[in-house]
This record gives C-alpha cells, sequence and structure tokens, in this order.
C-alpha cells in the first residue's frame, strides 16, 4: 500500500554550506519505524533528482523518532552565493513530505 | 546554589521580532536573556560598517533595545548575554553604558569578550605553518589572505563565565556559539566544571533549542501548524535549567505559541549533520542521546544528555569577497502567464547575450509556479495560473555586466509579452557576494579576553 510521507511525519530543513539538511520527525513510533525501514538515503536521493546534485548522508535518532538527511551540492554554492530563491534550503523538508511510500500491509498477511 | 535558572531567547537573529527580548523580560520571571545576533554573513557586513566607521562594526539595535530593557533588567537583576558585539563589542560596550548613564542607572558591570576576532593575525597565523585549510574544499587560505573581509574563532561559553564571575551584568562578545550564549550561564551559577561533558553537553543542547528563538515554541513549525495559536504575539522559548542537567524547555504562559515534543523536536534538527557530534568548543554533544518528555503546559523536560570532551581546535569563519549578483523580478498575469514569463527570460538572455557581457551563471525561476520545489512541484495547467512571477539572478566578478543586467529588467514591461506589472522597486542593484570560509585553528593560537566596563 501507499501512504503520503506527510501523514506520518513532519520535519525542518536548513543549509550547511552548499549542503541542505532535512530533518525528518514521525508523529509516533509506528511511523518511526516505516520511515526508518522505507525513507532510505537512496529514496531521498532520487525524490531530489535534479535538485540534489552530491550525496545523501542518513542518521538516525531513535530518540526523537527522527532521520537527519544531509544532501549534499544542493544549493548553487551556498547561502551567501547562491542564486537560488530558497538559497537556504527552507523549503526542503516540505518538499521532501511529498514522497509517497510503498510499504507492506501489514492487514494483507 | 540556586534551584534552578530561568534563561529566556530574546532573539533568533539579527533582524527578528524587536518586541522580542521586551516581552521576555517583562511577561514572567527570568534570570537571563540570551540574544544571538550573528549568522555566518552577519560579521562581513559588520566588518564593513566598521572600515567606514570604526565606532560601528556591533548590531546598532542593541542600544535602542537597551533602553527599553535595562531599567526592567536591572529592577528584576536579569542578566543580559549576547554576541551582538559582532566585529566591535567594545564600542556596542560604550554604546550600552552611555543608554544607562542617560537613564542614570548606576553600578551597571559591562563586560566584553574579545580574542575571537584573528583578521589582523592571519599572516602570523599561517606563517606559524597553519594552513586555514577549507573545510569544505580543502584548498589553503593563503592564496585568498588579501579578500577575506573578516576572520573569527567561535569562542564558546567559558569566556562569559568568567565574565559573569567577575559580576558582569551584561555580556557583550563577538564570535561566540549561539549555544554558548545559553550553556554559560549555567555553568556559572552550577559551579559545572570543563570537564563535566554531559552537562555541558545538556546546556549546549538547551542552548541549539533557544539559538533560533521562536522557532523552538511554534514559528515556523512544518507539522500542524494552523493549531499553534497566538502566533501575533508569540512567546520565544525559555530554558529552565537544573543543576543536575535537566532542562525544562518552555515559554511565558501569557504570550502566544507552543511547546511540545513536535515544536522542540524540530529545532532540535534544524541545521545539525551528524547528530552523534555537535561540535562546540566546549564539548562534542551526542543528539542520539537526548531523552524529551512532554510535561503539558507547554512544558518540556529534557533529560540524560551525553557528550564527549571538546576538540582541539576552534572552528574559524572568514569571509572574503567573491564577485557580484543581482536579482530582478516581474509578474505575469492570465492568460498565459507562465508561457508570457519564458518568452520574456528567452528575451532578456538573448539581450544579455548580444551585450557581450560577463556571467558566472544566470538563474531563472518562475515564483508561484516551481521556484522553491523545482522538478518536484506538482505541474499545474497553463491556463489555471493566474499570475507567476519572473526571478532572474545573475552572478559575475565582472561589476559592469551586473550593473547592466539591472538596465535590461524594466525595458522588458514595453518591449516583451503583454500583461506585465510588479517592477516598483527600482533596477536592481549589484550586491557584493561575500563567500564563506570555514576553517579550524588550533586553540593555543586563541586568547580570549574579557574586560569589564563599569559606569
Amino acid at each position: 500500500m501507499k501512504i503520503k510521507l506527510r501523514d506520518i511525519a513532519h520535519g525542518r530543513s536548513g543549509d550547511k554550506g552548499d549542503a541542505a539538511n532535512v530533518g525528518i520527525i514521525a508523529y509516533n513510533e509506528e511511523g518511526y519505524e516505516i520511515i526508518k525501514k522505507y525513507l532510505t538515503a537512496e529514496k531521498v536521493k532520487k525524490h531530489f533528482d535534479g535538485i540534489c546534485k552530491g550525496e545523501v548522508e542518513r542518521y538516525e535518532l531513535p530518540n526523537l523518532k527522527a532521520l537527519n538527511f544531509i544532501l549534499h551540492n544542493t544549493l548553487d554554492g551556498g547561502g551567501t552565493v547562491s542564486l537560488m530563491l530558497d538559497a537556504q534550503g527552507k523549503t526542503l523538508a516540505a518538499a521532501l513530505l511529498r514522497m509517497e511510500l510503498e510499504i507492506e500491509d501489514k492487514n494483507q498477511n | 546554589m540556586k534551584e534552578k535558572i530561568r534563561i529566556a531567547s530574546g532573539q533568533g537573529f539579527w533582524g527578528d521580532l524587536i518586541e522580542a527580548p521586551y516581552k521576555q523580560v517583562t511577561a514572567g520571571d527570568v534570570d537571563y536573556l540570551v540574544m544571538d545576533y550573528l549568522a555566518e554573513v552577519t560579521m562581513s557586513i559588520l566588518q564593513k560598517q566598521k572600515n567606514k566607521n570604526p565606532e560601528y562594526g556591533y548590531a546598532r539595535d542593541i542600544p535602542g533595545l537597551m533602553e527599553r530593557i535595562l531599567p526592567v533588567c536591572k529592577d528584576k537583576n536579569i542578566k543580559v548575554i549576547t554576541n551582538g558585539g559582532g566585529v566591535n563589542p567594545k564600542s556596542c560596550a560604550n554604546a550600552v553604558l552611555a543608554v544607562a548613564e542617560k537613564l542614570g542607572i548606576n553600578g551597571l558591570k559591562v563586560a566584553v569578550v574579545t580574542g575571537d576576532d584573528i583578521k589582523d593575525r592571519l599572516d602570523e597565523i599561517l606563517a606559524s605553518g597553519v594552513e586555514l585549510n577549507n573545510m569544505e574544499t580543502g584548498e589553503p587560505l593563503t592564496p585568498y589572505k588579501d579578500k577575506m573581509l573578516s576572520a573569527n574563532a567561535y569562542l564558546g561559553a567559558f569566556p562569559i563565565v568568567e565574565a559573569l564571575q567577575k559580576g558582569a551584568d551584561i555580556v557583550i562578545t563577538g564570535r561566540t556559539t549561539d549555544t554558548g550564549l545559553t550553556l554559560a550561564p549555567m555553568i556559572y551559577e552550577f559551579g559545572w566544571s570543563a570537564t563535566d561533558y554531559d552537562l555541558l553537553s545538556a546546556g549546549t543542547v538547551a542552548g541549539h533549542i533557544l539559538e533560533c528563538g521562536a522557532q523552538a515554541s511554534g514559528g515556523n513549525f512544518l507539522g500542524d501548524w494552523e493549531s499553534i495559536e497566538n502566533m501575533a504575539n508569540i512567546g520565544f522559548p525559555i530554558a529552565e535549567a537544573f543543576p543536575d542537567g535537566t532542562i525544562i524547555i518552555t515559554k511565558h504562559e501569557s504570550l502566544g505559541g507552543r511547546v511540545d515534543l513536535h515544536t522542540v523536536s524540530e529545532q532540535l534538527l534544524y541545521e545539525i549533520g551528524n547528530p552523534a557530534e555537535y561540535i562546540t568548543p566546549d564539548c562534542v554533544a551526542d543528539f542520539t542521546s537526548i531523552q524529551l518528555e512532554d510535561l503539558g503546559n507547554n512544558r518540556v523536560k529534557m533529560y540524560g544528555v551525553k557528550g564527549k570532551p571538546e576538540t582541539e581546535f576552534y572552528k574559524v569563519s572568514c569571509s572574503y569577497s567573491d564577485g557580484y549578483m543581482a536579482s530582478g523580478s516581474l509578474t505575469y498575469s492570465w492568460p498565459q502567464a507562465l508561457t508570457k514569463a519564458k518568452a520574456a527570460d528567452k528575451i532578456l538572455r538573448q539581450r544579455l547575450k548580444d551585450l557581450n557581457l560577463n556571467f558566472d551563471d544566470i538563474r531563472t525561476e518562475f515564483v508561484g509556479y516551481n521556484a522553491c520545489h523545482g522538478p518536484l512541484a506538482k505541474e499545474l495547467p497553463e491556463d489555471d495560473i493566474n499570475e507567476v512571477t519572473l526571478r532572474v539572478s545573475v552572478r559575475s566578478h565582472d561589476y559592469a555586466s551586473v550593473e547592466r543586467f539591472g538596465k535590461e529588467i524594466a525595458p522588458l514591461i514595453l518591449t516583451g509579452p503583454p500583461s506585465v506589472t510588479g517592477f516598483a522597486g527600482g533596477r536592481p542593484k549589484p550586491r557584493e557576494i561575500v563567500a564563506y570560509w570555514p576553517a579550524l585553528i588550533p586553540k593555543n593560537l586563541v586568547q580570549p579576553e574579557v574586560k569589564i566596563m563599569e559606569l
């Protein structure tokens, strides 16, 4: 079954030089298990195809039911040099929440 | 020893809500007011101001703000800690003392923390064999040395602790870490040592929560943002700190906003890298150890924070001049808003090309269509778009090219596609690009200094 990431999580994003950080926080434990399993660095990299031109790193924070993604080479040179309207990547958390995740339907097992 | 202290966040950046610090000291009890004014680019702006006038170079909102809050702070014994001294903390302190004198406040002790500014020492530092390599690219600094506008080491909490021990009512620093401003009063009040790494990390995490102002108390909240009450009168966060490193994040009851697990968690995730290693001059905090408990009524308890010893380096933030940029906008209306904006962009680019101008980059964005999420934006049917703003930006090391670009936007109104408006701001002016150079410096090459100035 397909679920919308924004139904199970929220988040915040910002800049770290030319990289953006996108923190995704699940609303509950069940949501965290889903993002931990399905929201991989590879999927995030593919989602940001054409936006993130570098690697995507992923870190787990189970204590906060959260994942932290670092999107390298994303902000056109970074906050002060970038010509982008969103030079600090402030809207990238919302952009990631556009994602839909294909997950196993527990009820069908 | 006090049983607990309450530290209020007053500003999240230079340009934040001017009313916030005043409300923080008047809408309830606090012991400290901490205000972060410095972003990476701010130091270079302040340095330029100081180059023009040696008395400038600090956040000049501070004297006006002090005029309002000093009488309250004096009355309620609230100490103020800020890094708004920028590249001229001493001038800032003089300005604050002048305000105090005007208000007839006597016996005020203002501490100035300096030693972070290493711009005039770059030759000596480079000569000693420290190359100040760019942490992102690995390049050595020497070839860029003459272009450097500012160079500052990020100092930690301990110089502020020293200032408080010397009886300071107000502490004004240059480039001190945002987190150090909040950690310092905890070290001072509770007698934490420089090797109590778990405690220092707890205070550091509290500092991270407070450093962006209301972003921890309901502002910019991507969860259920519409349910945040009274954002017009939003309360900035307050850290209630206890000697054992337990921290309760809260806000004044009478003010708006919300402090709960979700709003605090969003701020914890903001602009962090590897969460297990949040590096500051004071300690290396482990964000994966943070435990949060929602106590209700806008109170979130934080405990269990672990940390490791600090590194042997200070982070250095340098800025240098790296060319010019300009950005211009025009708005096109229905029908065919996007098609018109795209045609205008094509015409503009042809004209720039025919003029043989030199640009490192030209970027076009369609605001209202896909400027924020690019290829992820939902494609809207052409005829459904009421209006779209064409935003074109250029970057170049040639000032004349950027200046000429600014003169090519307005003519599009009479020489391009129809139903266009929105050119009220005048010609876009070239802005100097200030690029950022992060580096590391061994701690023994930087000597923080604390000086007390008294009225």
